[in-house]
């Protein structure tokens, strides 16, 4: 035999840094029989094979001399109820790395083979314990950095989103089975009206898929956090605004302009949505190199933020550097902060020469809406920017800048919905395919062509959908899932 | 005593539509075959409906045709009335059907195999497959490709040995087969024919797994006591299109016959309720598996219960005979309950039963024994065709006769085999679905059974496959190298018509106006005024002075190119995705007891039809995608092993 799943497989199941408990899994008909010859319980005997499943024993790992390594808990499960569906052996130790590798060598000494990543999920979906959905959340968990990630991997673990698209499969697969019964059977299956049917049926499927693919930005977001970049002139305040984000002094601040040099990145909780927050060296033409640099990445890092915060000093004329500012992220979702609003007597940039520069440079009838006196809206019908006048030194207008990113990203509900969230850039993009299909369906129908063209659209919305829940083997799906697991899991 | 002993390449058992093709096939390529058959006054012999082709089946006849095949030039001979169905829906499903003149069409085929060289018709019953085991020393190469024996020859009821490198079974419904007519039934062959009692015997005893079907046909009515007036009439189309790639159209419009409709009522539904416990198949008198698509009248009944009607067509036998055929009212019933149903029936009121319906049972083959070439696995050279691979009509018969023929002369000229996949042609399906799907009753080839049909469409059965039939050769190079022009003028006329703009002039505009066309706003392409309803190719010629001129055939390709664009490109990334899996090849030697998490279900169909790929792996029954995934898994761990 060239390759088994038939062995037994080790690996360290908890994250490699220095922690209080440290778990190394063992997985396989062996798993048992190896952590016994490994094992020993506080009276020095070997005895793991007489405990009961589901149990766990206090006892000690020790090598093949029978020195004791560490003082352990272990737990046995025993086939088919295990996480594999294999017999499973977790060894609780302490959480350092070395006392971690040290047991995990005595394991691999005894005869198991060290783990693959994504083995163990590997083996629990070999093994028909999950689908492909179901591992690939068992994934997302793992990599969940906020609550909010982690309690949708969990619903997708449920299979909540095998659930939605099982029922939109099941809707689109009886319209082809009826379709295709009516092309073998005409005498008993009548096609009169049945377009019309067909049409209304595929706008509630379609809407359904649509709500779906519309909470993948939000899900993104919530899960995997906002990238924000600061911008605007140097000295303008963008390294404040980011150490009152972050709540420490992490960017070097002082008087003189250009001191940061190069970009610093933050992660910022609001509430329940995280920031990545990017600082860029301030925006304006310079001769020195090391600086020149960051301005290329500012701009770069600019393209492709979700979020820009745009750094005005209202105490500076507006010159050519801003006009080119806001050259570059017009279009993208911007928030614009008037700093320095505490020097009453030196402003120079008031909110409406704002909106005359938007208007000069990105040419689209921009309007003033005034919120209250700190907060404005600059509104035309495509975009609505909120605008406020903050000030770092004060700490100013810090809470409706939170504000205004839950509104542009969350309409303002910083609490996920009750709902389940497509956060799989693949699960994204299948169902963007399936929707498209219908949409073609819908076409075809709008256009009198016969039903059998009906027919190729709705198979690639049934397989699309399929490709989400594995019932659709697309090329090198099952590899692609796995390889993207981490070790231990 | 001494015995006959004769030396060819080829025996063909049985003389129906399979052997016909199959016969031909062989010996159109210089080998030397003999068709056997119980009756040779009944070759190509058509026991149950008189027509030819219909919805899918249609295209069958176009790509046997394509491939070098008789049946579409020998209905083009015969037929009586002719059809293009489904003509309101897209091109994919257009299928053209022929009613036959049923003796013309027998004595049509007769004579072709009488004429061709290297042909031998032989009037016998076939009774024995002489076999030899393969070793690991007498056939290494064959006991290493997991032959177990192979076929040196056959013997006949006289006694005569004919000895092959192939054999070809095409034994339709005849291997013991039984008729039955309520309480009546006779031990015989289709019609009264005479049936193969002997051969089952010699297949058990080569190892091959035989089980039983069943199949059914109509009374044949005497035409004279049926009243027409009460039903409606049915004309075939002017002009008549062939089947045949080859036919001249000119030489196929003839004066056509009349088909009738009519329906059943309460009043029919009611005898057959009244008297279903008489009819054998529900008092459990028959053991063998009926097809589901062609259900008996006491199926229908039974099934569709709230069904006031069903349609009955009434079609002639030929010119020379009053006989009718009762189609859509095939029955088991006894003689006297058949009579009381028929003459419930509008227009049957005074019939006169000519022959009765009868049902009739039959050896074939298991599935899971079948290579993807028609080979019976374990057995090198003997290759089967037909009804006893557990399909069901003229069609499906005739083109895993040709498949079959082609592929053993293939196998003793030592050629690559010849081959047509699912996206290839519905023969492709025909045979891909018989190699490796569970049938549970009788196969018929459907519309829905073709997962690419818009590629697959009857009118370019040409274009597909002549490539195939003249790498077999049975298609000459001439009219290979008439398709390849054909494909090459579609191609650029179509470049051509999206390419030419045409803009908003005065002439353009009064054009379009009289072809109740909306006026152009912008310049726009040929192509694109090609795509709507109201206008097509050849309206367009006024404003189009420069083209060329094309043949009919090729104008009506320009017009489906042009028109199902976006349809057929989707189409075609499907089969991409087709191919990504068929290309995925599943190594011969196999242990799938190796591959640990396949469910048992799963494990024991894929070690009973060992795919090829996974691709053939996916369309197993019970075995599921989860399955598959797991394959894919195993497999991909396995190269990545052999890597290292």
């Amino acid at each position: 035999m060239i390759y088994s799943d038939n062995d037994t497989i080790a690996a360290i199941a908890t994250a490699m840094s220095d922690a209080g408990i440290g778990i190394i899994r063992v997985s396989g008909p062996k798993a048992v029989q190896i952590v016994d010859n490994c094992y020993l319980n506080v009276g020095k005997k070997h005895d793991l094979l007489f405990h009961a499943p589901n149990t766990i024993q206090y006892g000690y790992i020790c090598n093949q001399k029978e020195e004791i390594l560490d003082e352990v808990m272990v737990s046995v499960m025993k086939a088919p109820h295990s996480y594999t569906r294999e017999d499973v052996v977790e060894v609780n130790c302490h959480g350092g790395m070395m006392i971690m590798n040290d047991v995990l060598q005595v394991l691999l000494n005894a005869g198991c083979r060290l783990a693959e990543p994504g083995e163990f999920t590997k083996r629990a979906f070999l093994n028909g314990r999950i689908d492909l959905a179901k591992a690939e959340a068992v994934m997302d968990i793992i990599s969940a950095t906020n609550e909010f990630a982690l309690h949708n991997s969990q619903k997708q673990l449920r299979g909540n989103i095998s659930r939605e698209v099982i029922a939109m499969r099941k809707e689109i697969l009886y319209e082809m089975a009826f379709i295709e019964s009516a092309l073998d059977d005409p005498e008993n299956y009548d096609l009169t009206g049945y377009p019309e049917k067909l049409r209304s049926k595929l706008a509630t499927v379609s809407s359904k898929c649509r709500k779906l693919i519309d909470t993948s930005e939000e899900g993104k977001i919530r899960k995997e956090g906002i990238r924000t970049v600061i911008v605007g002139k140097p000295n303008s305040g963008k390294s404040s605004l980011l150490n009152i984000l972050t709540g420490e002094e992490r960017a070097i601040v002082t008087e003189i302009a250009g001191t940061t040099r190069d970009v610093i990145e933050e992660t910022v909780r609001i509430d329940d949505i995280v920031l990545h927050v990017t600082d860029t060296a301030g925006i304006r033409q310079t001769q020195d190199t090391i600086e020149k640099i960051g301005v290329e990445k500012a701009k770069k890092y600019a393209e492709d933020a979700d979020l820009i915060l745009y750094m005005i000093d209202s105490t500076r004329e507006i010159d050519e550097e801003d006009t080119e500012i806001i050259r570059m992220i017009s279009g993208k979702k911007l928030i614009i902060l008037l700093n320095k609003c505490d020097l009453e007597n030196e402003i120079r940039v008031t909110e409406q020469d704002i909106v005359k520069l938007m208007n000069q440079e990105c040419g689209d009838s921009y309007e003033l809406q005034s919120v209250d006196s700190c907060f404005y809206h600059i509104e035309n019908k495509d975009q609505k920017i909120p605008m406020i006048k903050t000030s770092m030194l004060d700490q100013e207008g810090i809470d409706l800048l939170k504000k205004s990113v839950s509104e542009l990203f969350l309409h303002g509900e910083i609490v996920p919905k009750e709902e389940m969230y497509v956060t799989s850039i693949r699960h994204k993009n299948a169902l963007q395919k399936a929707y498209e299909s219908m949409m073609l369906v819908i076409k075809s129908i709008d256009d009198g062509m016969s039903e059998d063209f009906f027919a190729i659209d709705l198979m690639n919305c049934y397989q699309a959908l399929g490709e989400i829940i594995g019932e659709d083997i697309g090329e090198d799906l099952v590899d692609e899932i796995f390889s993207k697991f981490c070790m231990g899991k | 005593m001494s015995q006959i002993r004769e030396k060819v390449d080829v025996c063909v058992i049985g003389a129906g539509h399979a052997g016909c093709e199959a016969a031909l096939s062989c010996s159109r390529l210089g080998l030397e075959t003999v068709i056997f058959t119980v009756s040779a006054d009944n070759i190509a012999f058509m026991p149950c409906n008189p027509h030819i082709g219909g919805s899918s089946k249609g295209h069958l006849v176009r790509e046997i045709d394509a491939l070098g095949g008789e049946m579409g030039k020998n209905i083009d001979k015969t037929f009586i009335q002719s059809k293009m169905l489904n003509t309101s829906k897209g091109p994919a499903v257009h299928s053209l059907r022929a009613q036959a003149d049923k003796a013309a069409y027998s004595a049509s085929m007769k004579k072709v195999l009488e004429s061709q060289e290297h042909l031998t018709v032989k009037q016998a019953e076939v009774c024995e497959l002489i076999s030899e085991p393969v070793s690991e020393i007498s056939d290494p190469e064959l006991f290493r490709e997991g032959y177990e024996r192979k076929i040196t020859g056959v013997r006949i009821f006289t006694g005569a040995v004919y000895e092959a490198k192939a054999v070809i079974l095409c034994t339709g419904t005849y291997l013991k087969s039984r008729c039955l007519c309520g309480e009546a039934i006779t031990y015989t062959g289709p019609n009264g024919m005479q049936p193969a009692n002997l051969l089952s015997a010699s297949l058990i005893e080569n190892g091959i797994d035989l089980r039983r079907f069943k199949t059914g046909t109509p009374a044949r009515m005497d035409g004279n006591s049926i009243d027409y007036d009460k039903m409606e009439e049915q004309f075939g189309d002017t002009p008549v299109i062939p089947f045949s790639f080859e036919t001249d159209p000119a030489s196929v419009q003839r004066d056509q016959a009349s088909c009738w409709l009519t329906y059943t009522n309460e009043k029919t539904h009611e005898i057959i309720r009244n008297n279903i416990n008489r009819s054998p198949i529900y008092a459990g008198v028959i053991e063998g598996v009926g097809p589901r698509y062609c259900p008996s009248i006491e199926d229908k009944v039974i099934k569709f219960p709230d069904r006031e009607r069903h349609q009955v067509f009434i079609e002639p036998e030929g010119d020379f005979t009053n006989e009718m055929y009762i189609d859509g009212m095939s029955s088991s019933m006894p003689e006297d309950v058949q009579l009381e149903m028929y003459r419930s029936v509008p227009g049957l009121e005074h019939c006169r039963i000519v022959k009765n319906a009868y049902a009739i049972e039959y050896d074939c083959l298991c599935p899971g024994q079948l290579s993807p070439v028609l080979e019976i696995k374990k057995i090198r050279g003997l290759f089967s065709a037909g009804q006893f691979n557990g399909s069901s009509g003229y069609e499906e018969a005739a083109a895993q006769g040709l498949y079959a023929g082609i592929n053993a002369s293939m196998q003793i000229l030592d050629k690559p085999y010849v081959t047509i996949d699912r996206s290839e042609g519905y023969i492709g399906v025909l045979v891909d679905d018989l190699v490796t799907k569970d049938n549970l009753e009788p196969y018929r080839m459907m519309t829905s059974r073709a997962e690419y049909r818009l590629l697959l469409r009857q009118d370019n059965a040409d274009l597909r496959l002549r490539a195939k039939g003249y790498q077999a050769g049975l298609v000459s190079r001439g009219k290979y190298e008439y398709v390849q022009y054909k494909k090459s003028a579609i191609e650029s006329e179509v470049r051509r018509l999206k390419e030419t703009s045409i803009g908003a002039s005065a002439q353009v505009q009064d054009f379009l106006n009289r072809h109740g066309s909306s006026p152009l706003k912008t310049a726009s392409s040929l192509a694109e005024l090609i795509c709507r309803p109201e206008l097509d190719y050849d309206s367009l010629a006024e404003i189009d002075p420069g083209r060329k001129t094309f043949s009919r055939d090729i104008i009506e390709q320009i017009e489906i190119n042009i028109k199902y664009e976006g349809y057929i490109l989707r189409q075609e990334k499907q089969v991409e995705q087709f191919e990504k899996m068929e290309n995925k090849y599943i190594p011969a030697d196999l242990d799938y007891q190796d591959v640990g998490s396949l469910r048992i279900e799963a494990r024991q169909k894929l070690e009973k039809f060992r795919p090829v790929n996974i691709g053939q792996a996916s369309r197993i029954g019970g075995v599921n995608p989860a399955d598959i995934s797991v394959l894919i898994v195993y497999l991909d761990s396995i190269n990545r092993k052999n890597r290292k």
